[in-house]
C-alpha cells in the first residue's frame, strides 16, 4: 500500500494536544478567513463561487453539492434567516462527527459563522444528538471562546454584523436526523419529518429560510477558503472533491474514524483500520451506514471510497460508515438487529413506514426465532418494496434497503435458517 | 378556575425554581422570543436529571405550565424521544448500546454480564440496591470504541467484561 | 387558470391548488384518510398517491400542488400498487371487527378496503392492541382501531383551538389520546366522530344504539342557539338516535357545537309529558285532548274578560309559526302582554321601542371584521360556531377585544381584555378614549380598544348575553351605541336563542301591554306559557314562580312534565319537540329556515301550532284554518309584522350616572343548561361536570352603592 494521507482537513488538529482549544487554532491559521470577511474582504458571492469549484458534496448521506445548495438562498430576503449544522449523527455505524466536535470544534464554529454569513443568517444552531455530553460541552466551550475573542455576537469585531451561535441538544431520536424532522426538535416538538415543497430554504427553522448542512460539511468550509476550492476539489476524484472522514466499525483490528481523500481504495482504507480482526476473512461491508446496501467481499474488490465507485459496485457511499462483517457473521441476526432498529425508529406518522418496518422486523425475528416459513422471504422482499418510495423522508426506505439487499446477497441463510430452524453456523 | 383548584395550585410546589430555573432559562435564551417552546427539550432533560432520572406527569405538568404550551404538547415529546424515561431507574442507568457495529464485538454477552452484575434479570428493572437499571440503546455513534455503553453524560468505549465490572464499581 | 390532465380528462385549475382538490371538483375520485378539506395538510396516511407524470415516486395527491399541463393517473397500475400497499399495511394492524364496530357501514377505512383491499392478509403476526382511554361522557374510544391519521388532533389544534389530543410515542407505538385519563372539553369535540374514518372515536350516547342502514335521515334546524347549525336528524323507527351535522357553509360549515349535537337525548328523556292534564281541586288527571282543550278556553275566555291580568309567556326556542300562532290567539282574546325575553332584566327602553336582536354581519363576514369589541360575552359557550368565524378572524392576524365582567377560558388570543366587576365604567373609558384620543389619563387598552375599532375597515361590536342580562342593559346599550358612533363600528345585539330573532319578527312583544317584569310583579290573574320552564328559563327564576303560583290560572304548554310545574299551573298540555314538528326558526343573521317533521310526536304530544290552531278556533278567533304549517310562515311573511318601532338609540336621553355605577355580575347560563331539552341530555350533563371544573363560576354580586 502507498503512504495513505490522513487528516488533511477536519482531523488536521486531531495530533495536537488541546487540539479543541482556541489558541491551538488561531495558531493553525483558524478565523482567518473569517477576519478576513470582517474586514470586507471576501463576498458572498466569492465563497459560493468557491465552494462550487471545491466540488464538495453533502457529507450527511445524501451527497448534495453544497455550493449549489448555498445558491438557493435569498441572502437579501428580508427576515430572520437561519444556518442549521446536523450534529445528529444516528445512523448505525456513524461517529466521524463527533470526532470533527471533540477534536476541532472551533473548524465548525468558524465553518458555521461563514455560512451563516453567506446566507445572510441571524444566528446558526448546531443539532447535537443527547447522548453526545462531550462533543456538547467541546462544541459550546468553542462557541464561548470564540464569543469572548469577539469573534461572534454583536457587531463583531466593528463590522456592523450581529450573529450568533447556540447548541440544541437532542433527546434520543434517529429520524431527528433527517433535516426537517430536526428543525421541528429545535422547535420543540417531536422529531416526525415534514413533508416538503416547502423546503427549508423557504419554511424552515421557525419558519424561517435555512440552511442545513452536516457537521462535516462545514467543518471543511474554512480549509477549502484558506487553501482554495481548486486544492479541495483535486485531493478527490472527477465527481466530488475533498477528503473524506470514514468511520470504519465491526470486526476490524483499529475500528475508528479515518480522514482520507476521496476515491482512496477500500483496500487501503481497511488496511488503515489494521485489516479484519482475529486474522479472519471478509464477508460483507456496509460501505455508508446501516441504510445503505450490503456487498459482498467480492463486491468490494477494487473499489474505491467515493460515490461513483460504490455506485457501480451496487451500495451507496452515505455517510461513510463502514461496517466490517467477517465469515463468522449470522447475517439473518444482523438483519434482524437492523430491522429492529427502524422500527424502533420510526416516527410513526406516516402509514407504510409506521406499520411496514414492524412487519419486516417480525418476520425477521421470527426466522431467526426458527419459525420461518417458506413463503416468508417472498412476503419480505414484497414489504420493502411496498415501503420503497411511498414515505415522507427517507427513513422508510434506508429501513427497506438493508432488507432488500441482505435478501439479494445471502438469501441461503434466510433459507436454511427456515428450513432447518437454525443459522448456517450451527450443525444441523 | 375554581377557588379548590386554584388552593391545589398553590399548594404545589414546582421544580421548576432555583438552579433549575436558572438553567431552563439560559436555554430559553437561546432562541426567538416568540420560540419559548423550543426549551422543551433541554427543560425535560435538566428536570430529568433532577428529579431521580425519570418524569412524571406532574413534573411534565409543570414544564408545560413554565413554558406555556398545553401537557400534551409536552407528553407528545417527552414519550417520542428515547432519552427521557417515564418509569423509575437506577440512580446510574447504564445504556448499552446494542447495534450492529457493538452486536459485531459482542455486545449481547455484556448485557448478560451486566445483567447479572447489577442482579437483575430484565432491562428496565432496577436493581435491588437502587443503585442500577439497564436498558439496551440503539447506536450511540461510537462505533470506533464499540461496544460501548452510556452512563449519565460519560461515554464507557470497548468495553469487556473486567472494564465494566471496573467501572460500575466505581460508582457510587 | 392552468389545464391539467387528470386519467386523460382536461381539468381547469387555479395554480398551487392541490391536487385532490381539482380532481374533487371534477369528480375523480382519489382516496383519502388523513385529508380534509378544513384541515391543515398532513400527508401522513399515504392513501391518495398517484402516478404524476415525471416524478418517479407516486405523489400524495392532497399535498401535490398542481403545474400546468401536469398529467395524473389516479387508476394506473404504478398509482393502484401504490394504494394497495398503503390499504394493506392500514389494515395489518387493524382489528377485523366491523360486525361489532358502531362505524360499520360508514368506515371510510371499510368502503376503501372494499375496494382496494386484498381479501386474504398475508400478516400473520400478533396484531397490535392499544388500551382505550375514557375521554369524557360524549366519545367513546376504541384506540386499536385508531389509524393515526391525525385528523382529531388537528382538529383540536386547528379548529377546537385546544390541543387535547395528541400522538405520544413513536413508531408502531405511537397513540392517539390524551396520554393522561382526562375529560376532552372543547365545546366542540363531537367533531372529531365525524372526522376520525374509523371506528376509534365514536358517538357514545349512540353507541350500539343503531346501525347505519336502520336510519333514516332527515334534515332538520337545531334549535339550541341562534345559529341555525343545519342537522341531520338520524331516526330508527320513529326514535331520535343521533344527530350529526349537514354540510352548510354559510352557516355551520361542516362543524356542529357539542350542544347541537348530543342535546337530541333530551327529547328522548323520561320526563317528556305525553298526555294532556288538567288539576282539578288540586287534583291531576290525564284526560283527553278535546276535555283538555275546552277546558283550556273556558278558561281562557273567562280570563280574557279582564285581559290586562293574562301574561303570555314564551321560550324563544320556539318556531316562528308557534310564536306566530300564539301571539295571535292572544292578540285575538285582547291581551297584549306577550314575551320571550325571558333572560332580561332591564326594560326601561321599554316604553321607546324594543331592542333588535340581529347579528349584522353574515357568519362569513365575521371572519373577515379587522377589529371587534365584544361586551359581556360568554361568546364561546353562548355561541360557539359564532365564536369559531371570530377565531378564524383572530388567528388571522384581526383584532379581537373585550369587555367582560370575569376573565373566561377562550380558545385564541384576546389583543385587548378588560376585566372588570363594572362594565359601564369601562365602556365609559372607551368613549372617553375616542372622544380625547390625545388624552394622558386614560389607559393604554381603552386607547387600543378604541383605536382598533376606529381605524379597522370593518369593525364591529357585539353585546352578549351577559350585557343583556345585565340590569343596566340600557346604559351598556347607550355606551356601545356612543362607541358605534364614534368609531363608526356596527352595533349588535347578539341573539342567543334559536328563534329571539323570529319573536321580534311576529311581534311577540308587549307592545301596549306588560313586559315579563311588569307581569311577575304586578300580580297577574292568569299565565298562558309556551315551552319554558320558569324556574331555569328566567332569570329571577324564584319570582317568576311566585307568581305563577300567585296566578289562579297557569296553562304550559310543555316538552315535559315536572314536579314544580304540577305544583303551580292547572293544564299541561304535551307539546311536539324540534324533531317532531314542522317549523321554521329565524338565525341571527336573520336567515329564515323553515324544516319538516322528523319523527312523530312522543306519546299523546302533538304540534304546537296544530293545538293553536284548534284552540284558535275554539276561542272563536278569525282566521285559524290552516292545513300546513307552510301557510302559517306565509301569513308571517305577507303580514310582514315585524314590529316597526326599532330604537334610535341617539334620540333618547339616557343619563348614566358615573358616581352611582352599579356592581352586579350576571349569573352565567351554563352552556348545557339553556333550554329544556340540552337540561335532560344526560351525556352533556356529565359533560358540563367536565366543564365547569375548568370556568370560573360566579355568584351574583350585590349592589355596591
Ligand atoms: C432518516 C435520516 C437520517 C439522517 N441522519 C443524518 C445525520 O445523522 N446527520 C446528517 O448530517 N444528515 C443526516 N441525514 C441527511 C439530512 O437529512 C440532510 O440531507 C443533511 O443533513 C444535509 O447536509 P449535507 O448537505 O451537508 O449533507 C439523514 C437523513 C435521513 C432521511
Ligand atoms: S382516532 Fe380517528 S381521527 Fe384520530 S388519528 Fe386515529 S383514526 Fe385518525
Ligand atoms: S390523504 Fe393524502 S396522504 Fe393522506
Amino acid at each position: 500500500m502507498a503512504e495513505v494521507i490522513q487528516n488533511e482537513c477536519c482531523y488536521r488538529t486531531n495530533h495536537l494536544e488541546n487540539s479543541w482549544d482556541i489558541e491551538t487554532y488561531l495558531a493553525n491559521g483558524g478565523y482567518e478567513i473569517w477576519k478576513k470577511i470582517l474586514a470586507g474582504d471576501l463576498s458572498p458571492a466569492e465563497i459560493i463561487d468557491e465552494v462550487k469549484t471545491s466540488n464538495i458534496r453533502g457529507r450527511g448521506g445524501a451527497g448534495f453539492p453544497t455550493g449549489l445548495k448555498w445558491s438557493f438562498m435569498n441572502r437579501h430576503a428580508p427576515g430572520s434567516k437561519y444556518i442549521v449544522c446536523n450534529s445528529d449523527e444516528s445512523e448505525p455505524g456513524t461517529f466521524k462527527d463527533r470526532d470533527i466536535m471533540r477534536f476541532n470544534p472551533h473548524q465548525l464554529v468558524e465553518g458555521m459563522m461563514i455560512a451563516g454569513y453567506v446566507i445572510g443568517a441571524c444566528a446558526g444552531y448546531n443539532y447535537i444528538r443527547g447522548e453526545f455530553w462531550e462533543p456538547y460541552k467541546r462544541f459550546t466551550g468553542a462557541i464561548d471562546q470564540a464569543r469572548e475573542a469577539g469573534l461572534l455576537g454583536k457587531d463583531i469585531l466593528g463590522s456592523g454584523w450581529d450573529f450568533d451561535l447556540f447548541a440544541h441538544l437532542g433527546g434520543g431520536a434517529y429520524i431527528c436526523g433527517e433535516e426537517t424532522a430536526l428543525l421541528e426538535s429545535i422547535e420543540g416538538k417531536k422529531g416526525q419529518p415534514r413533508f416538503k415543497p416547502p423546503f427549508p430554504a423557504s419554511f424552515g427553522l421557525f419558519g424561517k429560510p435555512t440552511t442545513i448542512n452536516n457537521t462535516e460539511t462545514l467543518a471543511s468550509i474554512p480549509m477549502i477558503l484558506a487553501k482554495g476550492g481548486k486544492w479541495f476539489a483535486d485531493l478527490g476524484v472527477k465527481n466530488a472533491g475533498g477528503t473524506k472522514c470514514y468511520a470504519v466499525s465491526g470486526h476490524i483490528n483499529k475500528p475508528g474514524a479515518y480522514e482520507v481523500r476521496m476515491g482512496t481504495p477500500f483496500a487501503d482504507l481497511l488496511e488503515l483500520s489494521g485489516g479484519i480482526w482475529k486474522k479472519r476473512k471478509l464477508k460483507a461491508v456496509i460501505p455508508g451506514g446501516s441504510s445503505t446496501a450490503v456487498m459482498p467481499a467480492e463486491a468490494v474488490e477494487g473499489m474505491t471510497m467515493d460515490y461513483d465507485s460504490i455506485a457501480k459496485a451496487g451500495s451507496f457511499l452515505g455517510a461513510g460508515s463502514v461496517m466490517i462483517l467477517d465469515e463468522t457473521t449470522d447475517m439473518v441476526k444482523s438483519l434482524e438487529r437492523l430491522t429492529w432498529f427502524y422500527y424502533d425508529e420510526s416516527c410513526g406518522q406516516c402509514t407504510p413506514c409506521r406499520e411496514g418496518t414492524g412487519w419486516m422486523y417480525r418476520v425477521v425475528h421470527r426466522i431467526r426465532q426458527g419459525k420461518g416459513r417458506p413463503e416468508d422471504i417472498q412476503l419480505l422482499k414484497e414489504v420493502s418494496g411496498k415501503i420503497m418510495g411511498k414515505v415522507i423522508c427517507g427513513l422508510g426506505d434506508a429501513a427497506a434497503i438493508p432488507v432488500e439487499s441482505f435478501l439479494k446477497h445471502y438469501e441461503h441463510e434466510f433459507k436454511h435458517y427456515i428450513e432447518h430452524g437454525c443459522s448456517i453456523f450451527d450443525r444441523v | 378556575m375554581s377557588e379548590k383548584n386554584q388552593l391545589a395550585e398553590e399548594l404545589k410546589v414546582s421544580v421548576i425554581q432555583g438552579d433549575v430555573k436558572t438553567r431552563i432559562d439560559r436555554w430559553i435564551a437561546n432562541y426567538p422570543e416568540e420560540n419559548r417552546k423550543s426549551a422543551l427539550m433541554p427543560a425535560l432533560r435538566i428536570v430529568q436529571e433532577t428529579s431521580n432520572g425519570y418524569l412524571t406527569t406532574e413534573l411534565m405538568d409543570q414544564i408545560a405550565e413554565y413554558l406555556q404550551v398545553r401537557p400534551i404538547e409536552v407528553y407528545e415529546v417527552a414519550t417520542f424521544y428515547s432519552m427521557y424515561q417515564h418509569k423509575p431507574v437506577g440512580r446510574h442507568q447504564i445504556c448499552l448500546c446494542t447495534n450492529l457495529s457493538c452486536m459485531l464485538r459482542g455486545s449481547d454477552e455484556l448485557l448478560e454480564h451486566i445483567k447479572h452484575k447489577i442482579s437483575v434479570t430484565n432491562t428496565g428493572e432496577v436493581s435491588p440496591d437502587g443503585k442500577f437499571s439497564v436498558r439496551k440503546v440503539e447506536c450511540a455513534g461510537a462505533c470506533g470504541g464499540a461496544p460501548m455503553m452510556w452512563i449519565g453524560k460519560d461515554y464507557h468505549e470497548n468495553l469487556t467484561e473486567e472494564t465494566i465490572d471496573e467501572i460500575l464499581d466505581g460508582l457510587e | 387558470m392552468i389545464k391539467i390532465e387528470i386519467n386523460g380528462q382536461m381539468v381547469k385549475a387555479h395554480e398551487g391548488d392541490m391536487l385532490i382538490d381539482v380532481a374533487d371538483d371534477a369528480h375523480i375520485a382519489i382516496p383519502r384518510f388523513c385529508y380534509h378539506k378544513k384541515l391543515s395538510i398532513a400527508a401522513n396516511c399515504r392513501m391518495c398517491l398517484v402516478e404524476v407524470e415525471g416524478a418517479p415516486k407516486a405523489l400524495p395527491a392532497c399535498a401535490t400542488p398542481v403545474t400546468d399541463g401536469m398529467k395524473v393517473q389516479t387508476k394506473s397500475v404504478k398509482a393502484v400498487a401504490a394504494q394497495k400497499s398503503v390499504m394493506e399495511f392500514l389494515l395489518i394492524n387493524h382489528p377485523l371487527d366491523c360486525p361489532i364496530c358502531d362505524q360499520g357501514g360508514e368506515c371510510e377505512l371499510q368502503d376503501v378496503a372494499m375496494q382496494y383491499g386484498d381479501d386474504v392478509s398475508r400478516f400473520s403476526e400478533a396484531k397490535r392492541v392499544v388500551a382505550d382511554k375514557n375521554i369524557g361522557a360524549l366519545i367513546h374510544t376504541d384506540m386499536t382501531r385508531c389509524i393515526h391519521c391525525t385528523r382529531c388532533v388537528r382538529f383540536g389544534q386547528e379548529i377546537g383551538g385546544i390541543m387535547e389530543l395528541g400522538a405520544t410515542g413513536r413508531s408502531e407505538w405511537m397513540e392517539i389520546g390524551t396520554y393522561i385519563e382526562q375529560s376532552v372539553i372543547s365545546e366542540m369535540s363531537g367533531n372529531m366522530i365525524d372526522l376520525c374514518p374509523v371506528g376509534a372515536l365514536t358517538s357514545k350516547p349512540y353507541r350500539y344504539s343503531a346501525r347505519p342502514w336502520e336510519l333514516k335521515s332527515h334534515h332538520g334546524i337545531s334549535p339550541h342557539d341562534s345559529i341555525g347549525s343545519n342537522i341531520i336528524i338520524h331516526a330508527k323507527g320513529n326514535d331520535v338516535k343521533r344527530v350529526v351535522p349537514a354540510d352548510k357553509e354559510s352557516i355551520n360549515e361542516v362543524w356542529l357545537s357539542d350542544r347541537d349535537r348530543f342535546a337530541y337525548e333530551g327529547i328522548n328523556s323520561e320526563d317528556r309529558l305525553t298526555a294532556p292534564m288538567i288539576k282539578e281541586n288540586g287534583k291531576w288527571r290525564q284526560v283527553d285532548w278535546e276535555t283538555a282543550l275546552q277546558f283550556s278556553a273556558d278558561k281562557l275566555k273567562h280570563y280574557a274578560a279582564t285581559p290586562e291580568m293574562m301574561g303570555v309567556l314564551a321560550s324563544p326556542t320556539a318556531t316562528l309559526e308557534e310564536l306566530y300562532l300564539l301571539q295571535k290567539i292572544a292578540r285575538g282574546l285582547g291581551v297584549n302582554n306577550l314575551d320571550t325575553r325571558l333572560r332580561q332584566q332591564d326594560f326601561s327602553l321599554d316604553s321607546h321601542g324594543f331592542v333588535k336582536p340581529e347579528l349584522k354581519h353574515s357568519f362569513a363576514e365575521v371572519e373577515k371584521l379587522d377589529a371587534t369589541l365584544l361586551v359581556g360575552s360568554y361568546l364561546r359557550h353562548e355561541l360557539p360556531m359564532l365564536n369559531h368565524r371570530l377565531r378564524k378572524a383572530q388567528l388571522a392576524g384581526k383584532i379581537v377585544s373585550s369587555i367582560n365582567t370575569e376573565k373566561f377560558e377562550i380558545n385564541y388570543e384576546i389583543n385587548n381584555e378588560v376585566v372588570a366587576d363594572d362594565l359601564l365604567a369601562e365602556l365609559q373609558l372607551v368613549v372617553d378614549a375616542l372622544e380625547k384620543p390625545e388624552s394622558n389619563n386614560i389607559d393604554k387598552v381603552y386607547k387600543k380598544i378604541a383605536s382598533s375599532l376606529s381605524t379597522a375597515g370593518k369593525s364591529s361590536i357585539m353585546l352578549g348575553q351577559i350585557s343583556l342580562m345585565d340590569v343596566n342593559f340600557t346604559k351598556i346599550l347607550k355606551l356601545t351605541s356612543d362607541i358605534a358612533r364614534l368609531s363608526g363600528a356596527v352595533l349588535n345585539v347578539l341573539p342567543i336563542s334559536a328563534n329571539d330573532v323570529g319573536a321580534y319578527m311576529v311581534n311577540f312583544l308587549p307592545e301596549k301591554g306588560k313586559n315579563i317584569q311588569q307581569m311577575l310583579t304586578t300580580q297577574m290573574k292568569a299565565f298562558v306559557n309556551l315551552s319554558l320552564e320558569a324556574e331555569s328559563d328566567i332569570t329571577d327564576g324564584k319570582l317568576a314562580i311566585e307568581a305563577m303560583r300567585k296566578a289562579e290560572f297557569v296553562l304550559n304548554f310543555s316538552l315535559f312534565d315536572s314536579e314544580i310545574q304540577r305544583e303551580y299551573a292547572d293544564v299541561l298540555l304535551p307539546i311536539a319537540s324540534f324533531a317532531e314538528t314542522a317549523g321554521t326558526f329565524v338565525n341571527a343573521m336573520g336567515t329564515k329556515q323553515s324544516f319538516k317533521m322528523a319523527v312523530e310526536p312522543q306519546g299523546d304530544s302533538k304540534a304546537a301550532w296544530k293545538v293553536f290552531r284548534v284552540l284558535g278556533n275554539m276561542l272563536d278567533l278569525e282566521g285559524f284554518d290552516y292545513t300546513h304549517s307552510n301557510q302559517v310562515f306565509a301569513e308571517v311573511l305577507e303580514n310582514n309584522i315585524e314590529t316597526k318601532n326599532e330604537l334610535v338609540l341617539e334620540k333618547i336621553d339616557i343619563k348614566i350616572d358615573k358616581k352611582k355605577s352599579i356592581k352586579n355580575k350576571t349569573p352565567l347560563i351554563s352552556i348545557y343548561e339553556v333550554d329544556s331539552i340540552t337540561r335532560r341530555a344526560t351525556a352533556l350533563k356529565t359533560a358540563s361536570k367536565a366543564v365547569s371544573e375548568t370556568i370560573i363560576v360566579t355568584a351574583p354580586v350585590q349592589e355596591v352603592g
